[in-house]
């Protein structure tokens, strides 16, 4: 390709399904879009689909993952053009095809081209540890590991940075999702230290529990372009993190009054 | 072992009590050490010992748990071995 811009690839991940992952690709994908990156947002999850109607291009659809990787199109013509911001596109997941049609091989070679020609790569995983996580793994930079404060997604976040670490994809990002402050109040809900003690890795961010992240999704909309929602600011807040800005953790983000300025010194600046 | 003796028998904060629930099944999960596993080394650890002393099989009690180290703030795995004697075998 022309002048090598090697970008980051970055996959985001959680062991249990559920907690967010898809969402979270989608606004920090579009995040460091609107931060003016060029950025394609990769779905991994062949066979289950969901980030083109996350991101509202469910229509324009022709290629997908499994047709660039087995030759029928260019890579080219299977992005996605987003529909609003013009550096961001999407590479959709085979629907009618399983995780057995691509390997990690294969992914890991997409990836390298991709970064060629894009500042960010973001790896949608599907859900579990087998397959479709071991090729979603394979050309990553950095990992980021969604859970949310629920002792079943904590746990297999656990189990995954394990795997991750075996693999040599070293350092993983945390982003603890689906916070409910009210709940963390009264000592009903793990916080952003409870979490961080167990878990022992970096903290990327943390997102409320908001009813807008359903109506924007609903919409095709992440929330991170209106940003009228704590939910969207907390992505946004994330992908300047990613970007490597220091950007202060929200009132909302924090667990407990004065536990403010902990702030993660990024090591994204690669 | 009585994590919760330390916080009382009142109201337990359920974070709390997810929280020390998370790191006991975190603690096999991360040690690749399988009930089999630890079956065997407890046989081994057994035969072993008994070379030496006669001990209160009944009152064994083997386990994996975590542990701070000195100086170190990230708990370990550790194999905590309580084994009673009840006598010493004279070898001579």
């Amino acid at each position: 390709m022309d002048n090598e811009k090697l970008g980051t690839a970055i996959v985001i991940t959680s062991g249990k399904g559920g907690v967010g992952k898809t969402t979270t690709s989608a606004n920090i994908g579009t995040g460091l879009a609107i931060l003016g990156k060029s950025v394609v947002i990769l779905d991994a999850d062949i066979g289950l689909r969901n980030l083109d109607v996350v991101m509202g291009l469910e229509n324009r659809i022709v290629y997908d993952i499994v047709d660039v990787v087995e030759g029928n199109c260019r890579l080219k013509q299977g992005l996605i053009r987003d529909k609003r911001f013009e550096k961001l596109y999407l590479l959709p997941a085979a629907q009618t095809r399983d995780k057995s049609a691509v390997k990690p091989e294969q992914m890991k070679e997409l990836v390298d081209e991709l970064k060629e020609d894009f500042d960010y790569i973001i790896i949608d995983s599907p859900a579990g540890i087998e397959q479709g996580f071991q090729y979603s793994i394979a050309g990553a930079d950095i990992a980021v590991i969604v859970t949310t404060p629920e002792i079943s997604a904590v746990r297999d976040a656990d189990r995954v940075i394990g795997i991750l670490e075996a693999k040599g994809l070293n350092n993983p990002k945390l982003i603890i999702n689906r916070i409910r402050p009210e709940m963390v109040k009264r000592g009903d809900m793990m916080n952003r230290d409870d979490i961080e003690d167990i878990l022992a890795i970096g903290l990327l961010g943390i997102v409320p529990d908001d009813e807008e992240i359903v109506i924007s999704t609903n919409k095709g909309e992440p929330a991170v372009i209106e940003r009228k929602s704590h939910a969207g600011n907390a992505y946004m807040n994330i992908a300047k993190r990613i970007i490597g800005e220091e950007v202060e953790l929200l009132d909302i983000e924090s667990s407990e009054e004065g536990k403010f300025s902990k702030i993660l010194k990024m090591l994204f600046g690669k | 072992m009585d994590l919760f003796k330390i916080f009382g028998k009142k109201q337990e904060k359920s974070k709390n009590v997810a929280k020390e629930r998370l790191k006991l099944v975190l603690v096999h999960d991360r040690s690749d050490l399988s009930p089999q596993l630890l079956e065997m080394m407890k046989t081994d650890i057994i035969r072993v010992i008994t070379e030496y002393a006669d001990i209160d099989e009944e009152g064994l009690d083997i386990k994996v748990t975590r542990m701070k180290k000195d100086g170190d703030i990230t708990p370990v795995s550790a194999l905590v071995a309580n084994i009673p004697i009840t006598k010493i075998k004279d070898n001579k």
